[in-house]
């Protein structure tokens, strides 16, 4: 199982440990629901060190990242971040990520850590005029420092005025007396606060300097438990759970993202998918009887006919209710439709609802 | 963790306490530990007759969901009503407030196939 530069940390601070994508990740340390109100009323400091960084340089690498991403990349602004999927030749979803605009021509892609082989292997197989790709992904540490605090936290580490950087932004500079240090104002959480990438060798300096500089406003480490809490809150998809090889980005409500004014690989299905309408809609769903909804559970009518899926279901420890994301045909996909999904053999009432489930104080 | 003497144990982790013919029932302090944050207690079977090794309901935390067995077969007389609005007691108190059924046993010499508090320990603990 592969580590990160943090592993040693988790273990001395007894975090429950379990394997993810490969490596040998924190669950929780305190508590899944403890940690999830860390990160929506103080501070939590995650460690996605597990996440895949790719470089892409110079002559060649916009037009490739246009022609493999779903989004518009000759948008991104230097200094910018955009969301975005490299969509497949068969209608669905090769991996979901993040593009970093960071030199003038120069790309930083990040990437779930489940998929980093098969998009190094996609991006290479379109990668047909030789533009440079560096994997850094085994050499980068990534801390998501996440919650309303989080600035007050980080700020007596660097001279950057962090209120200044503006959400999907980031900025390159001095962070805990490293250089270098990318301070992104992104994360998936809807807490707000910043990801940090470095070289993984200043992992434990940078690690012990926002603890000590965070205690005051009760920072704490958080774990992928809470983490899939909080995004699910937000009705953030999680690839492998809501999206996948096989779903549509469109129906999975991803068309934000979607840039048919240019060209790139699955294009015409997507066309195709949208113009003649489509079948399913990834909707948030609230449980009404008690019970909770869970990954591959079924959606039903009320005779009980399976008319779709849950796809990430739990309790939400903000709302204090069950929730869940679903596909559904698009009949039954309006705001207060009731279906029902099936908890062992029992069929319990849900209600279609708007998203993001949490919305912020 | 703790490990009450007072009680037998099963290898699913439900722990029994013996009071003439009756028992209560509930999960273990490794059993809730492992589990997490319990948000929701499933057991609806009062009046109901479950055998050994029986599922009689389930437990869900926040990232999983497990079933629970009936360390020993009997008639369940009573569900523990305070989970239904706190299930975080199996978290808080897993041998007091947080039992979860009271059932009259079929055969008390289901009993004797149960672990003792030292030897459940040795197995959760691989000691």
């Amino acid at each position: 199982m592969k580590l990160t530069p943090f592993t040693s940390i988790h273990e001395a601070l007894g975090a429950k440990m379990a394997a993810f994508a490969g490596y040998n990740m924190p669950i929780s340390y305190s508590g899944i629901i403890d940690e999830h109100h860390t990160v929506r009323r103080a501070v939590g400091v995650f460690d996605v060190s597990h996440m895949g960084e790719f470089i892409l340089k110079g002559s060649g690498a916009l037009e490739l990242l246009q022609n493999i991403v779903s989004n518009d990349v000759s948008k991104l602004a230097l200094g910018q971040a955009m969301y975005a999927y490299f969509p497949n030749e068969q209608g669905g979803i090769v991996d979901d990520l993040l593009v970093y605009h960071l030199d003038d021509g120069n790309y930083m892609l990040v990437v779930n850590a489940s998929n980093i082989e098969k998009d190094w292997n996609w991006i290479a197989q379109h990668n047909t005029e030789n533009v440079e790709i560096h994997d850094i992904s085994d050499e980068t540490a990534l801390l998501a420092i996440q919650g309303p605090k989080a600035i007050d936290a980080l700020q007596p580490l660097t001279d950057i005025d962090l209120a200044a950087i503006k959400y999907y932004s980031f900025v390159r500079g001095k962070l805990a007396g490293i250089d270098n240090v990318i301070i992104s104002a992104t994360g998936y959480t809807g807490a707000g606060g910043f990801e940090l990438y470095f070289k993984k060798e200043h992992a434990e300096q940078v690690w012990h300097a926002i603890f000590n500089a965070g205690k005051p406003f009760g920072i704490k480490p958080v774990g992928l438990g809470c983490r899939d809490t909080l995004r699910l809150e937000m009705g953030f998809c999680l690839y492998g759970n809501d999206i996948n090889d096989t779903t549509s980005p469109l129906e999975a409500g991803l068309g934000w993202v979607t840039k048919f004014t240019k060209d790139f690989v699955g294009k015409e299905l997507l066309l195709e998918q949208k113009n003649n309408g489509l079948k399913n809609k990834l909707v948030g769903l609230e449980m009404i009887d008690k019970g909770i909804p869970r990954h591959d559970y079924e959606i039903c009518a009320e005779d009980g006919t399976v008319i779709g899926k849950v796809t990430s279901g739990t309790q939400s420890p903000s709302l204090e209710k069950a929730i869940a994301l679903g596909y559904v045909p698009v009949e039954k996909a309006a705001i207060g439709e009731v279906v029902y999904i099936k908890v062992r053999d029992k069929l319990l009432k849900a209600q279609v609802c708007k998203l993001p489930f949490y919305k912020a104080q | 963790m703790s490990f009450p003497t007072d009680l037998k144990y099963s290898k699913e982790h439900e722990w029994v306490r013996v009071s003439g013919n009756e028992a209560y029932i509930g999960i273990s302090f490794f059993a809730q530990k492992e589990l997490g944050d319990i948000v929701y207690v499933d057991v609806d079977c009062e009046g109901d007759t479950i055998e050994k090794d029986g599922i009689f309901g389930t437990v869900e935390a926040v990232k999983t969901v497990s079933d629970l067995y009936m360390p020993v077969g009997g008639e369940v007389l009573e569900i523990n009503p305070k989970l239904q609005d706190a299930p975080d007691l199996v978290n808080s108190d897993p041998y007091g407030d947080g039992w979860m059924i009271k059932i009259s046993m079929s055969d008390a010499a289901e009993l004797d196939s149960l672990m003792d508090a030292a030897a459940y320990e040795a197995m959760v603990t691989g000691k």
